[in-house]
C-alpha cells in the first residue's frame, strides 16, 4: 500500500507516494533516478548500497524506504559541491581508488562515514570501517591508501 | 529480484499498540531489518503487516540501575553496544563480531537476539529451494540434513546470545498477558522453525545484566573471513577465579544447535584449570553440542573448533584472573 514519505534526500526535502515493501534501494534508484548507488549481492553483505542516513552508513538493499522516514538520506550523488569533487571522491580519483567502479560509490559512502566520526583513521581503522564492503576487482590497498590521502 | 510480496508497514509509538497489531495474524516484528529482509527477499515469509518497533520509547538506551544492574533496550544498536562504558567486554567481543559496521549501525540487539535460524538448505533463493522440494523449515516436509527427521534442525547463529547468557542475562518481555521476565537461556528452544519462546504479540523489551564481581568472561568465534560471516561455531566463557581454584564457571556455545545452549559444566567448579579439568570441559561441550550439515563448511571442524575454542577462552580467563 502506498503512503506519503517525506524525508530529506541530499539536503532537499521530499515527500513522495511510496509503497510500504518498496526498499530504499529501489526508492533511490528507480523512483528519484539516483542510480548511483549500486545493487551488488542485493541481500546486505556486499556494501555496494551504502548510503547515509543520519551520518552513519545504511545498506539501502535490506532497509525499507519508510524505515527512514523523517531521516536525512546521503547518496553518493550529495557529496559534490558546486560541480566539484569532495575531498575524499577526489582522492579515489587521483589514487586510483576506483577500478571497475561498481563498489566505489559504497565504500565512498562508507569511508565519509567514517571520516565524519574520525577525521583522522589510521590505515587499520579504514581498514575496519570497510570491512563489510567488497570490490571484487581487489584493489584493497588503493582504497585504503585513497582514505589516506582524503585525510592528509 | 524482489520477492518481497505486499505488506503493510506499521510503526507504532506505544507498546500497546505493537503488542496489539503483533497478535494478529500473519504480522511480523521488525527493527533495524538486517536480519528479516535478506530473508523476506528470499521469499521466506510473507507477512501481512510489519510492525516497526524503531519508535517505541524507553528502550532504545542503556541504563545502570542503583543495584548494579545494567539494562540494555532491545532497540539499542550493536554500534551503540560495542560504543558504550557500561557494556562487560564479552559482550561487546560478540557485538563486534556480527557482520560487518554497517549492519552493526542497524541492527539491534533484540534483532540479534531473535535472528531467525539459518541451514544451508533454507537460506537460498526461491527457486533454489524450489528445486529441492523446499524443507522441513518452510514450505516443504522433509529435512535435508537430517534425512527422516520429524524436527528441523536449521541452526541458530547469533553471537551475542551466549555471551549475554554467561553472565546471567535476563530477558524482559511484553505481551498481550502484561510482562514477564525470564533468563535469557529460556527465550529459546531447539527447534530450528520454531527457536523462539515468544508468545504471537509477545515483544523483547529490554536484557538486564546482573553485577558479577570477580567473573571475567570473553566470546570467541569462528568463521571464514575476518567480517560479515555469522558463527561456525561461537563459545563464550566466563569464569571467577578464587584461591587458586575455579569458583565460578559458565559456558555457553553458538553455531552448533537450534538454539544457544548452556554447557553443563558445575563438576568443574573447586578444581584448579589443567589439562584434566580442561578435557572435562572439552567432554561437555561435546555432550551439549550438535553440530551437523547445516552449513558449507563441514561439521567435524565446527564441532572441533567448539572444544577448541572453550579450551582456550577458559584457560586465558585462568590466566587473566592470577
Amino acid at each position: 500500500m502506498k503512503s506519503i514519505l517525506s524525508l530529506w534526500v541530499n539536503g532537499r526535502l521530499r515527500e513522495d507516494a511510496v509503497d510500504s515493501a518498496t526498499l530504499l534501494l529501489d526508492y533511490l534508484r528507480d523512483q528519484l533516478g539516483l542510480t548511483g548507488t549500486k545493487q551488488g549481492c542485493d541481500g546486505g553483505e556486499c556494501g555496494a548500497c551504502t548510503v547515509l542516513v543520519d551520518d552513519r552508513p545504511r545498506l539501502a538493499c535490506i532497509t525499507l524506504a519508510h524505515q527512514v522516514a523523517g531521516r536525512r538520506v546521503e547518496t553518493i550523488e550529495g557529496l559534490a559541491q558546486n560541480g566539484r569533487l569532495s575531498r575524499l571522491q577526489q582522492a579515489f580519483h587521483e589514487k586510483l581508488g576506483t577500478q571497475c567502479g561498481f563498489c566505489t560509490p559504497g565504500m565512498i559512502m562508507a569511508a565519509e562515514a567514517l571520516l565524519r566520526q574520525n577525521p583522522d583513521p589510521t590505515a587499520q581503522e579504514i581498514k575496519t570501517a570497510l570491512s563489510g564492503n567488497l570490490c571484487r576487482c581487489t584493489g584493497y590497498v588503493k582504497i585504503v591508501e585513497a582514505v589516506r590521502e582524503a585525510v592528509l | 529480484m524482489n520477492l518481497l510480496g505486499d505488506f503493510n508497514l506499521l510503526r507504532p509509538t506505544s507498546l500497546d499498540e505493537a503488542v496489539k497489531a503483533l497478535s494478529g495474524e500473519g504480522a511480523q516484528p521488525i527493527a533495524g531489518g538486517t536480519d528479516l529482509l535478506p530473508n523476506l527477499r528470499r521469499g521466506l515469509s510473507k507477512p501481512k503487516l510489519l510492525v516497526d518497533l524503531s519508535a517505541l520509547d524507553h528502550c532504545s538506551d542503556i541504563v545502570a540501575l542503583p543495584d548494579g544492574t545494567v539494562r540494555i533496550g532491545a532497540l539499542v544498536t550493536l554500534e551503540a553496544l560495542v560504543d558504550s562504558p557500561l557494556i562487560p567486554e564479552a559482550v561487546k567481543q560478540a557485538a563486534l563480531g556480527v557482520a560487518g559496521p554497517t549492519h552493526r549501525a542497524q541492527g539491534t540487539l533484540g534483532g540479534n537476539l531473535c535472528q531467525d535460524t539459518r541451514c544451508v538448505f533454507y537460506n537460498q533463493s526461491d527457486w533454489w529451494r524450489e528445486g529441492n522440494g523446499f524443507c522441513l523449515k518452510y514450505q516443504g516436509d522433509k529435512c535435508h540434513v537430517v534425512a527422516k527427521s520429524d524436527r528441523c534442525y536449521a541452526t541458530y547463529h547469533g553471537d551475542i546470545a551466549p555471551a549475554l547468557m554467561v553472565l546471567e542475562a535476563r530477558a524482559e518481555i511484553v505481551g498481550p498477558e502484561g510482562s514477564r521476565r525470564i533468563l535469557l537461556a529460556e527465550l529459546f528452544r531447539e527447534k530450528g522453525d520454531d527457536h523462539l519462546t515468544l508468545s504471537p504479540g509477545e515483544i523483547l523489551l529490554a536484557i538486564s545484566l546482573p553485577a558479577m564481581k570477580g567473573w571475567n568472561a570473553a566470546y570467541e568465534k569462528a568463521r571464514v573471513r575476518e567480517a560479515i560471516e555469522f558463527p561456525l561455531a561461537g563459545v563464550a566463557v566466563a569464569l571467577k577465579r578464587e584461591k587458586g581454584r575455579i569458583a565460578g564457571l559458565r559456558v555457553a556455545i553458538t553455531g552448533a544447535n537450534s538454539a544457544p545452549l548452556m554447557v553443563p559444566v558445575d563438576e568443574l567448579v573447586g578444581q584448579e584449570w589443567g589439562d584434566a579439568v580442561a578435557e572435562t570441559l572439552g567432554k561437555q561441550v561435546r555432550k551439549t553440542a550438535n553440530v551437523l550439515k547445516s552449513t558449507i563448511t563441514g561439521a567435524k571442524y565446527r564441532r572441533r573448533m567448539l572444544l577448541a575454542l572453550a579450551r582456550k577462552l577458559a584457560s586465558q580467563l585462568w590466566i587473566k584472573a592470577a
